[in-house]
């Protein structure tokens, strides 16, 4: 109740402040396109109405892609006043193409930097509200039935026990697993991450065509452990489904953004919801159980549970690596189409060799021999080998096949084709290497 | 032998009337601006260099060359000939029970045996895999009693066995009709010359309800070759229909390939619809005689009765299987890793209560017009490929069966590049007033009413019409007085099919809706789904969208059978 009662007058004030400086207060229709679900956006719609009187908030549900093709297609007379999703990269690309508006946001107490990641675009056309990090996600039930141990980090789910009990969404499908992804790979080095990322794959149960799936699955019990963004946790253990969940290491915090469509027909109001969810009373609702996210002003975090991760002040978080938006964007389609060819549609053959491996390690365990070694080892290579190197990902040539523009030059399907070859002769490879090694280990 | 081949007689050569022309190019221009534009504005990119725009065949090339992608043609082959199978093997006893025997309960089995086709998107397979999937309610069971579980959902055989559940009422439905409207006398001939059992069924009932049979078979197969949501929902990656969404929703939307596999998959459709014109060509299915009104119905002995029955209740189980996890999902609090809910609620419908009857409301404006737009093309078009000689008229028929086998999100992005620079006098754009909802939902779902008119007529004798004619009625009162009134069935069937799916179609909605005054309920449903505290409200919506759908097919059923017996049918 109290601090409903802080949310109110608080709210009220900057109604108030907002009328104040404004000629004209903001009012009729706002509307946003959103990938969040109803548990999220009703919330805040209804303390948005609340705090600003006479403005509605229309939410347009759209997955991310869907909603920036939308943008896109009806931009020749945009009806759309703000865009709002996870994902920083749909930003870009929105940026990228001219598509937002430029702002600068009026909210005090909101810091440069969460963790190490700059909470709004420096260009100011977009702004982060609430901060999410990734992690792993698991069904307690599901564990203690398949005797699974609880993972703490990215490697665990590389482990024999885990074999088919993993899945996660396809990064070129789900904004938020590219970023973990590319942090794994970022944090971790091209090539070791890679690694990491294949040993993992060999133990997937499936790979999900959306965000939601994962969590999904593992809320069910179809599938025991997730790789999934912090929230879809978080919501599901308020709803009172029985999962945990855990940031790795190796993890970074991003933040959900905000911002305002070019040539948007109600400006006034879409800079006053942008006010408001920046404000102190937009921030709490963020703490609602349906939605827990984690806000982006520090102040708020006094209002939330002892539990409640803070990223301000939970080292944990300060740990955690640098990610390099960049760097991200300059490679995000060969990455996400790496990690297809070589692993989404090669996905039976690399768990074959994988549950090979894990019998040589078991069998290893038993009795060393140090050619069974030798052979598992060599297998573990031939699976981890790339076709490109990490200065070829971000090159030109290669980000030219994806662009599908302008510029003659190599097409996105022969690429393919090529590295979906490669990564097939090896995994091949390495299942005879491996059965080699288990009859020597035997 | 019934199916005698056909002779061209003199009588029959008819000619285009002026009428029959203008109706010809009426419904071409209606198809050209609202399917073959739009989805060309998307598709042209298949046949284009990349990086220029001259025209190349080098990306069918590619698709040729690519392992993944042939993988994936043959998959799709393989999985739609076996969901075929199976659906006919769920549909036969259903259809022929019901129709042929005096059976109590018949509509409602026909109802109950339409479910299935309506399954509302996300939480419909949410709703399966707690029951069927690897940790569901029988396999969990499976483990507890006997230790050990059946992958049911699990890869290509995960896929065949939940498209044939899903779409075996294609089959029931369009069987049905035909077996209602053999003529009674022909079975009596063949009883009279001592043919009975299933020999009277192979040779003679069989055959003649061949154009619903096959219209139903070419349905599932060209439905399941297309559909990509359930291969995603099961993450069997390797068809062809879930590589074109992969890759026009994501990094591929700039590459040629997404729309290559559009193009073959629209090739593939009409082809196979072109095959199973193929297999009822030179034969003729219509009878004459039509105040008998349908097959005998036999009454049953006892020990048919109860074999009858055990097999009917043993198929309904089955196949409504995922409509029962949907109900307890729907009342569930928590259900996770247990044959059961931990505990049971009425909360989720309290809380789409308020805002439900907005989204019924609109679904049943939306489905109700675009049936009706089906159905009225449906009838034009049959009629004017059956009946009539006019050059180019069976491209009617496989442009508007194509739309099968465009992607959803293809058609909505069409849509909005084509109307949404077209604006209404005070500027707002065409694309976003929800008609355009209703004529992509009419589009989409426009080759099921077709194929059941198609059916429907073709098992009229055009005798019937050449009397009404020499009678003096003109042509369109022959239509009008005789054609549709025998067509009814074939025409609720297809209403009915397009009604229905199109009240939880969502792809090309979620592209179009513009806003949530104008949403119908799969886009609520949509926008539940999304987290872990929507699922219950979801499944709860889910229940009212099957309900109202259900409610709707259980009517249509009652005035088939109210007119059928109105005809002078008896027992």
């Amino acid at each position: 109740m109290f601090t409903r009662r802080i949310a109110l007058v608080s709210a009220l004030g900057l109604a108030l402040a907002a009328s104040a400086v404004q000629a004209q207060a903001p009012s009729g229709k706002v509307t946003v396109v959103t990938s969040f679900s109803k548990d999220v956006t009703d919330p805040i719609k209804k303390a948005f109405e609340k705090a600003v009187p006479g403005v509605t908030l229309e939410v347009q549900n759209r997955n991310t892609n869907a909603g920036v093709k939308y943008v896109e297609e009806t931009k020749a007379n945009n009806q759309v006043d703000l865009f709002w999703a996870s994902a920083p990269d749909a930003f870009e690309v929105l940026k990228g193409k001219k598509l937002l508006s430029a702002y600068k946001p009026k909210a005090t107490g909101i810091p440069e930097k969460i963790g190490s990641y700059p909470i709004n675009d420096p260009q100011g056309f977009y702004f982060g509200f609430a901060a999410s990090g990734y992690g792993i996600m698991w069904n307690e039930r599901y564990a203690k039935a398949n005797k699974l141990p609880d993972p703490k980090d990215w490697q665990d789910l590389a482990k024999a026990p885990f074999y088919g009990h993993v899945s996660i969404a396809s990064p070129a499908r789900s904004g938020t697993t590219h970023l973990t992804v590319e942090t794994i790979l970022q944090g971790e080095g091209w090539e070791k991450g890679w690694r990491t990322l294949k040993e993992m794959s060999g133990n997937f149960h499936s790979i999900t065509e959306r965000s939601f799936g994962v969590p999904e699955a593992v809320n069910s019990g179809q599938v025991g452990v997730g790789i999934v963004i912090d929230f879809f946790a978080f919501s599901a253990q308020a709803s009172g489904f029985p999962v945990k969940f855990v940031y790795p290491t190796v993890t970074t915090v991003v933040p959900a953004n905000v911002g305002i469509i070019a040539n948007p027909p109600n400006k006034a109001a879409a800079e006053a919801f942008i006010e408001f969810l920046l404000s102190p009373a937009g921030q709490e609702v963020l703490l609602e159980p349906g939605i827990r996210r984690l806000p982006v002003n520090p102040a708020v975090y006094a209002k939330a549970g002892a539990d409640y991760p803070n990223p301000f002040t939970d080292p944990r978080f300060q740990k955690m690596i640098g990610f390099d938006v960049d760097k991200s964007e300059a490679r995000t389609a060969v990455v996400d189409t790496l990690f297809d060819q070589l692993i989404s549609f090669q996905l039976d053959a690399l768990k074959g060799v994988t549950k090979t491996l894990h019998e040589v390690d078991a069998a290893l365990a038993k009795k060393p021999n140090a050619q069974a070694k030798a052979l598992a080892d060599e297998a573990r290579t031939l699976i981890a080998a790339l076709p490109v190197t990490e200065a070829q990902a971000a090159s030109p040539e290669l980000r030219g096949a994806f662009t599908g523009g302008k510029e003659k030059g190599a097409r996105q399907a022969e690429v393919e084709a090529q590295w979906a070859s490669f990564a097939r002769d090896n995994y091949a490879k390495a299942k005879a290497k491996a059965e080699e090694a288990l009859k020597a280990a035997k | 032998m019934t199916a005698v081949p056909t002779t061209p007689s003199p009588a029959r050569a008819f000619s285009a009337t002026p009428g029959q022309i203008a109706l010809a190019l009426a419904i071409a221009a209606f198809l050209l601006v609202f399917l073959v534009l739009p989805v060309a504005t998307v598709i042209y990119v298949a046949f284009t260099e990349k990086g220029t725009s001259t025209f190349t065949l080098v990306n069918f090339y590619d698709f040729v060359r690519t392992e993944l992608f042939m993988r994936s043609l043959w998959n799709s082959f393989y999985v739609s000939a076996m969901s075929v199978v199976w659906a006919s093997v769920l549909a036969l006893p259903l259809a022929y029970l019901t129709t042929r025997f005096a059976f109590r309960g018949a509509a409602i089995v026909q109802t109950l045996g339409f479910l299935p086709l309506i399954m509302p998107p996300f939480v419909g397979a949410v709703a399966m895999q707690l029951f069927f999937g690897r940790n569901g309610s029988i396999n969990l069971l499976l483990d507890d009693w006997v230790g050990f579980k059946i992958d049911f959902m699990e890869g290509l055989n995960g896929v065949i066995f939940v498209q044939s559940v899903h779409y075996f009422p294609f089959i029931l439905i369009n069987l049905s009709a035909a077996l209602r409207n053999i003529d009674r006398a022909m079975e009596e001939a063949a009883q009279n010359l001592g043919s009975s059992g299933f020999r009277l069924f192979r040779r003679i009932v069989f055959p003649l309800a061949l154009p619903g049979y096959l219209a139903g078979a070419s349905l599932v197969f060209v439905k399941v070759f297309d559909d990509l949501a359930t291969p995603l929902l099961l993450n069997v990656k390797d068809m062809l229909a879930p590589q074109a969404y992969l890759r026009v929703t994501s990094i591929g939307i700039a590459d040629p390939m997404g729309y290559v596999i559009s193009v073959v998959l629209i090739i593939a459709s009409v082809l196979a619809m072109w095959l199973s014109a193929l297999a009822l060509r030179g034969r003729d299915y219509a009878t004459t005689q039509r105040g008998g009104g349908g097959l005998a119905r036999r009454v049953m002995r006892p020990h048919e009765a109860v074999l009858g029955y055990g097999v009917v209740i043993l198929i309904l189980a089955l196949v409504l299987a995922p409509h029962l996890g949907l109900l307890l999902l729907s009342f569930a609090t928590i259900w996770s890793f247990s044959p059961l809910p931990d505990a049971y609620t009425v909360a989720h419908y309290s809380r789409v209560f308020g805002e439900s009857s907005l989204y019924i409301k609109n679904t049943l404006i939306y489905a109700a017009l675009a049936g009706g737009i089906d159905v009225v093309l449906g009838v034009a078009i049959a009629y004017l490929v059956l009946r009539t000689k006019l050059i180019g008229r069976e491209w009617l028929d496989w442009m508007a069966s194509a739309a099968l086998a465009i992607p959803g999100v293809v058609l909505g992005i069409g849509y909005l590049r084509t109307f949404y620079g077209v604006t209404l006098p005070d500027g707002t754009p065409l694309a976003s007033l929800w008609i355009t909802i209703v004529l992509a939902l009419a589009i989409r779902r426009l080759p099921y009413a077709l194929r059941a008119c198609h059916a429907a007529l073709q098992q009229i004798s055009v005798s019937l019409e050449e009397a009404a004619e020499n009678l003096g009625a003109t042509k369109a009162r022959t239509v009008r007085r005789i054609v549709v009134p025998l067509m009814t069935g074939g025409i609720l069937a297809g209403f009915v099919t397009s009604f229905a799916t199109a009240a939880v179609e969502l792809s090309a909605t979620l592209m179009l809706v513009q806003s949530n005054s104008d949403a119908p309920l799969a886009y609520g449903l949509y926008v539940f789904m999304q987290s872990a505290a929507g699922r219950g409200p979801g499944a709860a919506l889910g229940v009212v969208a099957v309900v109202l759908v259900a409610a709707c097919t259980f009517l249509s059923h009652l005035i088939v059978e109210r007119s059928q017996k109105a005809k002078g049918m008896g027992h």
